[in-house]
C-alpha cells in the first residue's frame, strides 16, 4: 500500500437518480433487467481511496455494463480515475464480490479497464480475469478487509 | 476399446458427487485401484478447505461412495492433489503455502508429513514415475523439487527459477525424470538434471517465439508413450507437441519438443484443464461449462499429425469445469470437476 494517495485531486460530479421504474418493470425484458439492477448494486462501491462512489468518479458510469442474455455473459468496463491507477485490481475485486450473487451461475463475468485509460491495458486485464488469481486474492484477510470498506462503508 | 474415425461416440453422464461445499479444484485417480478386483478410487479438492476420497461401491458398479473427508488440516483452498504411483500416498497442495502428505491407515487419512518453502499459494504437486522426486509450484514463480526419503522425509533438492509469473502447474514426464510447468508467463518450462554437476535447470522453453501460447498456460498432459504433449490456455488453443522420445529416453536432457498442432476456434472460454488418456483422446474442461474430446485425425499432411474434435458436451456442469481426468484403467471412465461443487463421473461408448 503506498502511504500517499495516487490519485489526490480527482474530478467529482453528481450522483443521479435511481433508476425505478417498478410500473413498467414487467413489461422490461430479462435483459434491461440484469442490466438495471447491476449498474444499481455497483454505482455505489466506494473508491479505495476517496470517499466517492466509482459513479461520482466516473469510474462507472450507466454505458460500463453490457449484458448478452442469450450467450450468459457480461463485460464490466471502468475507467481507472488516473492512468497508473494499482487500485484498478481492488475496484475489480469489489465489482465481482457485489455482483457474485446477481446474476444465474452460469454467467460469465469479465472486467476489463476502458481502452486506453490505463498505461498496463493489458497486464491489467489479464490480473482481473484470472478465476484463480482472483480467489487467491480474496484469501488474503487484508485484501479482503479493503474490499469490504470499499463495499460497506455508508454513502455521503 | 479401439476407437474409429467415424465412429459415433456419446458421453453418458453416470454419476453426480454432491459433497464439497465450495467449487472443485482437483482431481486424480488412484493408479493402484480401478483394475484386477480392486474398486477405483478418487480424490477431489476443493475451496472448501477438504479432499475428499471417493470409492467405487464394488468393481462391477459403477457407483462412488465418500469414503473419507481430509478436513482440519489445510486453512485455505486446497488447489491439487495427487497420488503416488504406489497408490500409498496422496499429496495435497494448498493456497495456505504448503503441501501435505497423507496416508491410509485403517479407514481413515493421516498427514504424515508437511512440506513448507513456497512463499505464497501452491498451485499444483506431480509425483514422478518411479515415486522417488516430487514437485511443487506456486505464485511465488518457483518450481521445487523435493527427494522421497525414508520414513516420510521430504527432502527438497532444488528450487528452479525462470518463470517470470504464477506458475500454474508441474507435471513430471511419464517415462524420465523431466519436470514440465506452465505459467501466468504464457510459457512452458522443461527442467532436468544435468547429469555433469547434478544440478538442476531449464532446459526449454516453449514460448510464443516456438508456436508457444500468447496468454497463460494452465495445463499440460501426455500421451501414453510420452512422445507428445498438449497443452491449454486462456488463449483459447490446445497445442500438441513432440519429441525424440528415443533420445529423450538415452538420457539426452537436450532432446527438445517441437510444436506439432494448434487448434483454434473450438474453445470461446479459458481452457482450464486437458488429460490425455492412455487410448489417445485428449478431454479438455473450459470455463463455458463445456466437455470437449479431440483425437488423433487420419488426415495425414506433410505437416505432421492433426486433431479434430470427436465430442462436445454443453452444459456438462452449472458452472466453469476446473479439471478433466481420465481414470487410467482402460475402463473409459472420465472425472470432471466444476465451480458448481460437483464432480461428475462420465463413461464413453460408441453409439453402436
Amino acid at each position: 500500500m503506498t502511504l500517499g494517495l495516487i490519485n489526490a485531486n480527482p474530478i467529482v460530479r453528481e450522483k443521479k437518480e435511481r433508476i425505478t421504474r417498478p410500473d413498467l418493470q414487467f413489461l422490461f425484458s430479462v435483459y434491461t433487467n440484469l442490466l438495471v439492477r447491476s449498474i444499481n448494486i455497483v454505482r455505489d462501491i466506494r473508491d479505495p481511496e476517496h470517499p466517492y462512489s466509482l459513479e461520482q468518479l466516473s469510474v462507472l458510469s450507466e454505458e460500463s455494463i453490457t449484458v448478452d442474455e442469450k450467450l450468459g455473459r457480461i463485460l464490466i468496463t471502468f475507467t481507472p480515475t488516473i492512468q497508473h491507477c494499482s487500485m484498478a485490481t481492488v475496484i475489480g475485486l469489489c465489482l465481482r464480490v457485489k455482483l457474485k450473487d446477481c446474476f444465474p451461475p452460469h454467467f460469465k463475468v469479465d472486467i476489463k479497464v476502458a481502452p486506453g485509460s490505463h498505461a498496463d491495458e493489458e497486464a491489467v486485464n489479464k490480473q482481473l480475469n484470472d478465476k484463480e488469481r482472483i480467489v487467491a486474492a480474496m484469501e488474503n484477510p487484508n485484501l479482503r478487509q479493503l474490499v469490504d470498506e470499499c463495499l460497506y462503508s455508508s454513502e455521503l | 476399446m479401439p476407437l474409429l474415425e467415424e465412429e459415433a461416440l456419446k458421453l453418458s453422464e453416470v454419476q453426480r458427487l454432491e459433497g464439497h461445499t465450495d467449487r472443485v479444484w482437483g482431481l486424480a485417480w488412484n493408479p493402484a485401484t480401478g483394475a484386477d478386483g480392486v474398486p477405483a478410487i478418487l480424490a477431489s479438492c476443493s475451496g472448501d478447505k477438504t479432499v475428499r476420497i471417493w470409492q467405487q461401491r464394488s468393481p462391477s458398479s459403477i457407483s462412488f461412495d465418500c469414503k473419507a473427508v481430509l478436513e482440519e488440516k489445510h486453512d485455505r483452498t486446497v488447489r491439487s492433489c495427487g497420488w503416488s504411483p504406489s497408490g500409498k500416498q496422496l499429496a495435497t497442495a494448498s493456497f495456505d503455502a504448503t503441501t501435505a502428505i497423507w496416508e491410509e491407515h485403517g479407514s481413515d487419512f493421516e498427514c504424515v508429513s508437511t512440506l513448507e518453502g513456497h512463499e505464497n499459494e501452491v498451485k499444483s504437486v506431480s509425483w514422478d514415475a518411479s515415486g522417488s522426486l516430487l514437485a511443487t509450484c506456486s505464485r511465488d514463480k518457483c518450481v521445487w523439487i523435493w527427494e522421497v526419503l525414508p520414513g516420510n522425509e521430504f527432502d527438497c533438492v532444488s528450487v528452479l527459477t525462470g518463470h517470470t509469473q504464477d506458475v500454474k502447474m508441474v507435471q513430471w514426464h511419464p517415462t524420465v525424470d523431466v519436470l514440465f510447468s506452465c505459467s501466468y508467463d504464457n510459457t512452458i518450462k522443461v527442467w532436468a538434471e544435468d547429469g555433469d554437476t547434478d544440478d538442476w535447470r531449464c532446459v526449454q522453453t516453449l514460448s510464443e517465439s516456438n508456436s508457444g501460447h500468447t496468454s497463460t498456460v494452465w495445463a499440460l498432459s501426455f500421451n501414453v508413450t510420452g512422445d507428445k504433449m498438449v497443452t491449454c490456455s486462456d488463449d483459447l488453443t490446445i497445442k500438441v507437441w513432440g519429441v525424440d522420445i528415443i533420445r529423450l529416453q538415452s538420457g539426452d536432457i537436450n532432446a527438445s519438443w517441437c510444436h506439432l498442432c494448434t487448434m483454434p476456434g473450438y474453445h470461446d472460454r479459458t481452457i482450464f484443464s486437458v488429460h490425455w488418456s492412455r487410448e489417445g483422446i485428449i478431454a479438455t474442461g473450459a470455463a463455458d461449462d463445456a466437455i470437449r474430446l479431440f483425437g488423433e485425425s487420419e488426415d495425414h499432411s506433410a505437416d505432421g499429425p492433426s486433431y479434430k474434435l470427436l465430442l462436445k458436451k454443453e452444459k456438462a456442469h452449472a458452472m466453469d469445469i476446473n479439471s478433466v481426468q481420465w481414470s487410467p484403467t482402460g475402463s473409459m471412465l472420465l472425472a470432471s470437476a466444476s465451480d458448481d461443487g460437483t464432480i461428475k463421473i462420465w463413461k464413453l461408448e460408441s453409439m453402436q
